[in-house]
């Protein structure tokens, strides 16, 4: 067999495993058990098929990617893995909007000459001129929308945000590299419980889940709750109430754990309120998107609550400057 | 010669069945959680599946060194043998819920118990 490796063919012998054979060539990779436990060595197929037991052990969000353990895999025919980190390309792609939704958010609609291949939920990397990078989760709907949607919250000092809040225009170019991350919805079982939770700009890649669950006739109930402090960080609430009205199956529960708190909204935190609604979810696919602690907290919760992890799809938003310009600087958290 | 425990007690499906009530009930014992706080879910539960798996007299690459190596940090934060009996406990428990007979019980709990001295790096 066959096996494309970033820029080059490698030979991949009849009883011979993925890892073997491109270690046996020279190629460095990280793996430990090579018994399909550990899920080190976990690589990418973009072409051909891989044997099912290299991906058994593996979450079905990856499986739908192509992820697989070279450890474990004996192919059965060529493959075309995805290239290594630092070598995927980055694509120029056009600003269409920039809109203000909130005081400190911005939805940005990009455009690309060649269209993506995502799941709603899933992040890109946007890329300023100068090198500068940061991650966005993906709100938009691939087939239905025709641009990518990200939303973006404003930190006060982070440059890449301070850039895009005063400077950037309609009509500029940035790139993008991507999609990456496995939080996105899977339509193996449509009566299935959902539960999504995000805190500010978590809700970014939820209404994109969601949005994808009911476009694909998910049937089982959907409850979507989202959190921030203040009354006008709840940028798409309108929104999200129409959906509530368009599809009996669709609940959304706003949560502010400020002092002010309007009748139609809940008062606490969004994982409080949620997992108080909802103590047993065995069963449930819950999905956390947004501040790095509450979405650690709530993943221990919803296990504990008789989530299986395995169905559990975390996207903690850390704030890593990803810059290759710089490369230790941190955007500092707004007061 | 008689079928080895793993495969009296029900082998890799067995593991399967008690892995999340066993890591649920550890996550929830207030008096060993803490030792957890900084750990990942997901490698934490693989690392319970590798634990059970060996318990049970499964196949395994358990040694007593990665197991002296892994908790020496944990050790230095005051891991003793009342943490080690509450996990002990946490065990039982799960073994009586899932209806273990009580002699394959005995013999998972005298495999667990083995691994006291390697645990508390003594």
């Amino acid at each position: 067999m066959a096996i494309r490796y970033g820029k080059r063919v490698y030979h991949c012998g009849p009883s011979e495993t993925v890892l073997e054979a491109l270690r046996r060539q020279g190629v460095e990779l990280a793996y430990s058990c090579t018994k399909g436990t550990c899920q080190t060595c976990m690589l990418r197929a973009d072409g051909g098929a891989v044997p099912p037991e290299a991906q058994a052990e593996l979450k079905d969000t990856l499986r739908a990617q192509g992820y697989f353990l070279p450890c474990v895999c004996v192919p059965g025919q060529d493959l075309e893995l995805a290239p290594p980190d630092g070598e995927a390309g980055f694509f120029p792609a056009l600003v269409m909007e920039a809109e203000r939704l909130a005081e400190d958010v911005r939805r940005l609609r990009l455009r690309q000459i060649k269209p993506l291949s995502y799941r709603a939920g899933q992040f890109i990397h946007l890329r300023r001129a100068d090198g500068l990078l940061r991650s966005y989760s993906l709100a938009s709907l691939p087939g239905r929308d025709r641009d990518l949607e990200l939303h973006v919250k404003y930190l006060r000092g982070g440059r890449m945000t301070t850039w895009i809040f005063q400077d950037l225009r309609p009509g500029e170019r940035v790139e993008i590299r991507g999609p990456s991350g496995s939080c996105f919805y899977t339509e193996d079982r449509p009566e299935q419980p959902l539960l999504l939770i995000g805190t500010g700009t978590g809700l970014a890649p939820l209404m994109g889940i969601a949005r994808d669950a009911l476009n694909r006739g998910h049937t089982g109930p959907i409850h979507l709750y989202h959190g921030t402090r203040d009354p006008g960080g709840l940028y798409q609430k309108l929104e999200l109430e129409w959906w509530a009205t368009q599809h009996g199956n669709f609940h959304f529960v706003p949560c502010l754990s400020g002092a002010e708190v309007p009748r139609d909204c809940r008062m606490g935190r969004a994982d409080e309120v949620a997992f108080a609604a909802h103590p047993d979810l065995g069963g449930w696919r819950v999905f956390l998107c947004g501040c790095p602690p509450m979405v650690h907290a709530a993943k221990k919760r919803a296990y504990l609550a008789g989530a299986d992890l395995a169905q559990i799809h975390a996207d903690p938003f850390e704030l890593r400057d990803l810059g290759e310009s710089a490369k230790s600087r941190k955007s500092p958290l707004p007061q | 010669m008689s079928d080895s425990l793993f495969e009296r007690i029900g082998g890799a499906a067995a593991v399967d069945a008690a892995v999340d009530l066993f890591y649920r009930k550890v996550l929830s014992d207030g008096r060993i959680n803490h030792f957890f706080d900084d750990s990942d879910l997901d490698d934490q539960r693989a690392k319970q599946k590798a634990f059970l798996t060996m318990a049970f007299g499964g196949p395994n690459d358990y040694s007593g060194k990665d197991l002296r190596s892994a908790h020496a940090p944990l050790v230095a934060k005051g891991l003793g043998d009342t943490h080690f009996d509450a996990v002990a406990e946490n065990l039982q428990l799960t073994l009586n819920e899932l209806g273990v007979p009580g002699d394959l019980s005995a013999e998972v709990m005298q495999i667990a118990g083995g691994t006291r001295d390697d645990v508390l790096n003594r």
